[in-house]
C-alpha cells in the first residue's frame, strides 16, 4: 500500500523537517502515527497524501513509484486517498451534503447517486438532520464527522487522518476513532496522527512515532506484527 | 450591485469575489457598444448600398445655357443630345427632365425661387444603362452634336462612397475588435484575481483528486453566466437605443440620413453579440485557468 525509503522532507532551505524515513504499511492495516507537537506527523500525512514530493528518497504509493507519477496522474491517485484535515477543511458556502458530494462530482458520479449516496453516509455519522446545513451553524463534533464523511464517501483504499480528534471531547473523539475501526474493518488502510495517547491506549494498533523527525516504531501491545510490517525494510 | 450568476451552487465561492462583482456589468457595457457598433455598420453599409444601386447604371448628360455663344438653341441642343443618346448601344432610355422636376431638384438649395421662368436652367437627361458603354466616346459625340452638353457616369460620386462605407465597416470592426480584447483583458483578471482569492480551496480541491479541467469548469460556468446576462442586459440596451434613435429620425426631413431601421437578419446579428462574448470567455477563462494551475503541485 504504502513504502517509504529513506524518505527526508525539507521546505525551502530550512533543515529537514523528516529524515531518513523508511516504513511499510500492507493494505487494510490500523496505525497510529504519534509524536509531540512539531515532530512533523502533519508533514508526513502530506506526503503520504501527495500534497508534497520528498526532498529525497523513494515513496511508493499504491504500487506506483511517486517520483515518476506525472502531475496529470495525480488526480487518479488522490482519489482513493480519503483525509481528515486538523482544520476540517470544509468550504463554508457548500452546505454539509455539497462538501461531502465533493469526492463524488469530481469522480463524475450521477447526481442522483450523489445525493442518495451523501444523504445516507451523513445519517451513518449522525448528521441526518444537517443534510443541508452550513458548516458555520455546525458544532466541532459536527463539522469533524463531516469532514470523515466527505473522506469515505467514495471508499478510500487509504484513509488518512489528522488530528481527527484534536477538536472534539473525549466522548466524541472515542466515537470517531470507532468509526474509523469500522471503516479498517471493511478493509481500509487507516493511519490518524494524534497525540491523544489516552483514546490511543484504548485501541490495539502499532504505532508509527515520530520523534523531532525520525520515525519510531511501536508494535502493537499484543505484540502482532500483523500491519505492522512496519519497518520491513529497515529489517531488510 | 452585482449580477449573480445562475447556477446556484459552485465548489468555489466565485458569486462573492470582489474581482468578479462588476464582470457583468462590465460585459453589458461592451456588449452595448458592440452592439452599437455593428448596427452603425450596418446602417451605414445599407445606405451605401442604396445610393450604390440608386447610381450605378445610370449617367446624367447636362445642357448647359450658353448665352450669346454662336450656336443652336438649348432645347435644339437639348433634342440632339437626346438622339445621339438613344443611338448608343447599351443605352435603355434617355428622359429628359422637366422644368418643375429640375426646380424640385433645386428648391433645397434656391427655395421657392428655383421655379423662376428668369433663372437660366440647365436641361438635364436621365440615362438609363443595362450594358456597357464607352463613355468617353459618348462624351465626344455629346459635345460635337450639342455644345455645352457634359457626361456625369457618378464614377466619382461612387468611389467616395464606396471609400466612406469601407471606412466606416473597417473601424466598426475596429471598435468591435478592441472591445474583444477589452473582454478577455478583463476576463484573465477576473480569473486570476479568483484563483489568488480561492487558492487554499483550489488546492484542497486538487488534494480531493479534483483535475485541472474540473476547477476550470467551475470558472468557465461563472463567467459564462455572468457573460450571458450582462449581454443580455447590454443587448437590450442597444436594442432600446437604436428605437429611441429610429424615433427621433423619423421626425427629420433630412433625406440624406440613413434609414435607422434594421431589418430581421440584421437583428439576428445583434442577437449574436451575447453568445459571442460568452464564448469568448468561456475559451479565456479555460486557457488562463488551465495556465496558472499548471503551476500548482
Amino acid at each position: 500500500m504504502i513504502r517509504f525509503e529513506n524518505v527526508g522532507l525539507r521546505y525551502g532551505t530550512e533543515a529537514e523537517v523528516l529524515r531518513d524515513i523508511s516504513f511499510t504499511l500492507q493494505p487494510g492495516s490500523f496505525h497510529f502515527l504519534t509524536g509531540a507537537s512539531g515532530a512533523g506527523k502533519s508533514s508526513l500525512l502530506k506526503l503520504m497524501y501527495l500534497a508534497h514530493r520528498p526532498s529525497r528518497g523513494l515513496v511508493t504509493l499504491f504500487g506506483r513509484d511517486m517520483a515518476l507519477v506525472t502531475r496529470r496522474e495525480l488526480p487518479e491517485l488522490r482519489r482513493q486517498i480519503g483525509v481528515v484535515f486538523q482544520d476540517f477543511a470544509l468550504l463554508d458556502h457548500l452546505s454539509a451534503l455539497d462538501n461531502v458530494a465533493l469526492p463524488l462530482r469530481m469522480a463524475g458520479t450521477p447526481e442522483a447517486d450523489v445525493v442518495a449516496h451523501c444523504s445516507e453516509i451523513l445519517r451513518w455519522v449522525g448528521l441526518g438532520n444537517h443534510l443541508h446545513a452550513k458548516p458555520s451553524t455546525l458544532s466541532g463534533g459536527q463539522k469533524q464527522r463531516v469532514a470523515i464523511a466527505r473522506s469515505v464517501i467514495n471508499r478510500p483504499r487509504l484513509l488518512l487522518a489528522d488530528e481527527p480528534t484534536g477538536n472534539v471531547d473525549d466522548g466524541i473523539g472515542m466515537r470517531l476513532l470507532y468509526l474509523f475501526e469500522e471503516l479498517y474493518k471493511l478493509g481500509t488502510t487507516v493511519v490518524i496522527a494524534t497525540h491523544n495517547e489516552a483514546l490511543i491506549r484504548r485501541f490495539d494498533h502499532p504505532r508509527l512515532h515520530l520523534d523531532n523527525g525520525r520515525l519510531l516504531v511501536l508494535p502493537s501491545r499484543g505484540g502482532r506484527a500483523q500491519e505492522s510490517r512496519v519497518n520491513d525494510l529497515r529489517r531488510e | 450591485m452585482a449580477l449573480r450568476p445562475m447556477r446556484p451552487r459552485s465548489d468555489l465561492p466565485l458569486a462573492v469575489d470582489p474581482s468578479s462583482r462588476f464582470l457583468g456589468w462590465i460585459t453589458a457595457l461592451m456588449a452595448f457598444l458592440a452592439a452599437l457598433a455593428l448596427a452603425g455598420a450596418m446602417l451605414v453599409s445599407d445606405m451605401a448600398q442604396r445610393w450604390d444601386s440608386g447610381l450605378a447604371g445610370g449617367l446624367t448628360v447636362q445642357v448647359a445655357p450658353m448665352p450669346g455663344a454662336p450656336i443652336a438653341s438649348l432645347d435644339e441642343r437639348a433634342e440632339a443630345a437626346l438622339t445621339v443618346l438613344r443611338s448608343v448601344p447599351g443605352v435603355r432610355s434617355a428622359t429628359m427632365l422637366s422644368g418643375g422636376e429640375i426646380a424640385r431638384l433645386l428648391e433645397p438649395w434656391l427655395g421657392s425661387g428655383a421655379s423662376d421662368p428668369l433663372l437660366p436652367m440647365p436641361r438635364l437627361i436621365d440615362v438609363v444603362v443595362d450594358g456597357p458603354v464607352d463613355v468617353a466616346a459618348l462624351r465626344l459625340r455629346l459635345t460635337s452634336a450639342a455644345p455645352g452638353a457634359t457626361l456625369d457616369d457618378h464614377a466619382v460620386w461612387l468611389a467616395d462612397l464606396r471609400s466612406f462605407a469601407g471606412a466606416i465597416r473597417l473601424a466598426a470592426l475596429g471598435v468591435v475588435v478592441l472591445i474583444g480584447v477589452a473582454a478577455v483583458m478583463t476576463v484573465v483578471f477576473a480569473v486570476r484575481t479568483g484563483l489568488a482569492i480561492h487558492r487554499p480551496v483550489v488546492e484542497l480541491l486538487h488534494l480531493m483528486g479534483a483535475t485541472d479541467r474540473y476547477v476550470s469548469r467551475q470558472f468557465e460556468r461563472h463567467v459564462v453566466s455572468l457573460s450571458l446576462r450582462g449581454g443580455g442586459i447590454g443587448l437590450l440596451l442597444a436594442g432600446g437605443t437604436l428605437y429611441g434613435l429610429h424615433r427621433a429620425s423619423q421626425g427629420l426631413q433630412a433625406s440624406l440620413l440613413p434609414d435607422l431601421t434594421l431589418e430581421p437578419w440584421q437583428w439576428m446579428v445583434l442577437l449574436l453579440v451575447p453568445g459571442a462574448l460568452a464564448l469568448l470567455a468561456l475559451v479565456t477563462a479555460r486557457r488562463t485557468v488551465l495556465r496558472t494551475l499548471e503551476s500548482m503541485p
